[in-house]
């Protein structure tokens, strides 16, 4: 279960980088971050308790996952980790889908 | 609860030094009155986080002549922070001090039972008079695999991850500075068994090697494709094993290739013994490298 240190370390880099209450935090992960958008919302509640952001919302931006065929040039989605081409080669860079961002906060005043 | 000095600890990571009675350093929070003494190494340090919140609640009398709801205003802070960005950072940290001195650090990965501490034990025992070699152990509890390597004489810091799955940059910079491996040497990280969350966590390494044995089902990479997309190395072992299982060598190979075109497939047996001299020789290659 990585998703709860990987919370953990999302709410630290928070407290440490704003003052005062937060409301919302909306975060980008990709789809082939290899976190779980669910897990990371369980997590949340249990890991902000007592801090300044309890009780906040949490947003999840998802981003599908693009790549580039290394011999085709194609580009295409990537619905799942398995990186394949419709042209048979497995030879691809990922150009995104593995984000795993904080966006902003939205914080009292 | 510490099993030293029986104070209760927050669960976080312990670092236990096995060529050094056992002593252990933790890190958690003493009331006031109690202490312990524990030994640093030169250039050890704790890090203690003081965190004041205060809240300031101030009660003022207003007269309103109508009720007034008072909604905070609130303000948007872009931050755009990576969310790994802090294990990165010390990943980083982890590899430059690596780096300049001549060490090469090598992320041991695989499920539980694949071999990883089988396979250290042989190459110790093979390798040891040719390169200095050091092992740090990742278990989430005991030090019965830091016991199997310590008994092959080579120097041993095990980590027990508590209730954590995975080591951290963090956790490994801790035991380094236990282990202190001296400059031109390999360090071998025994990662926590585990095919999943260990693969997110850049920890300074030179290579992420990636053990896996027959026992476990060719179709791995495909269930696992994270772990294998980041290894640099595949070791396929047990294969020993083979005519007991049903298991397709060159498809589990083609599904690692398909997952990571550019992973090279090392196959062994360490039990027999078989195909080990090029583990070594990637090995020794590593090493000139680095």
């Amino acid at each position: 279960m990585h998703e709860l240190s990987i919370t953990e370390s999302l709410v630290s880099a928070i407290l440490e980088r704003v003052d005062g209450r937060v409301q919302t935090v909306t975060l980008v992960i990709g789809r082939l971050s290899g976190l779980v958008p669910e897990s990371v919302r369980f997590c949340f509640d249990i890991c902000t308790q007592g801090t300044r952001l309890e009780g906040a919302a949490l947003d999840i931006i998802e981003l599908p996952g693009r790549a580039r065929c290394l011999a085709c040039d194609q580009e295409f989605e990537l619905p799942d980790a398995i990186p394949l081409c419709a042209c048979g080669s497995a030879n691809l860079e990922i150009i995104s889908g593995q984000e795993l961002k904080i966006k902003h906060v939205e914080v009292e005043v | 609860m510490c099993s030293t000095c029986g104070c209760s600890g927050d669960g976080g990571p312990v670092v236990t030094d096995l060529s050094d009675g056992g002593k252990h350093s933790h890190s958690h929070e003493h009331g006031p009155g109690h202490s312990h003494g524990h030994d640093h190494g030169p250039g050890h340090s704790h890090d203690h986080d003081h965190d004041h919140d205060h809240d300031h609640d101030h009660d003022h009398d207003h007269d309103h002549a109508t009720t007034v709801t008072h909604q905070p205003s609130t303000r948007l802070v872009d931050l755009e922070v990576e969310v790994l960005a802090k294990n990165d950072l010390l990943a980083a940290r982890n590899r430059g001090w690596f780096e300049g001195r001549g060490i090469l650090a090598l992320n041991l990965m695989s499920s539980p039972g694949a071999g990883k501490t089988s396979l250290l034990e042989r190459t110790i025992r093979d390798l040891s008079s040719e390169l200095s070699l050091s092992v740090i152990e990742g278990d989430q509890e005991t030090v019965l695999d830091a016991e199997r390597i310590r008994a092959t004489g080579c120097r041993v810091v095990q980590i027990n991850t508590g209730s954590g799955c995975h080591l951290d940059a963090d956790m490994l910079a801790r035991g380094l500075r236990t282990l202190d491996p001296p400059a031109q040497s390999v360090v071998f990280i025994e990662n926590v068994g585990n095919l999943v969350c260990p693969a997110l966590f850049d920890l300074g390494e030179a290579s992420k090697v990636v053990i896996m044995s027959v026992t476990e089902g060719d179709d791995k990479p495909l269930k696992y494709p994270h772990m294998f997309r980041a290894a640099d190395v595949l070791l396929l072992n047990k294969l020993d094993l083979l005519p007991y299982v049903n298991f397709d060598v060159e498809r589990c190979i083609g599904y690692a290739k398909q997952i990571n075109p550019g992973i090279e497939v090392l196959t062994m047996s360490v039990t027999r013994g078989d195909d080990l001299e090029r583990w070594y020789d990637w090995l020794r290659r590593q090493v000139t490298a680095a």
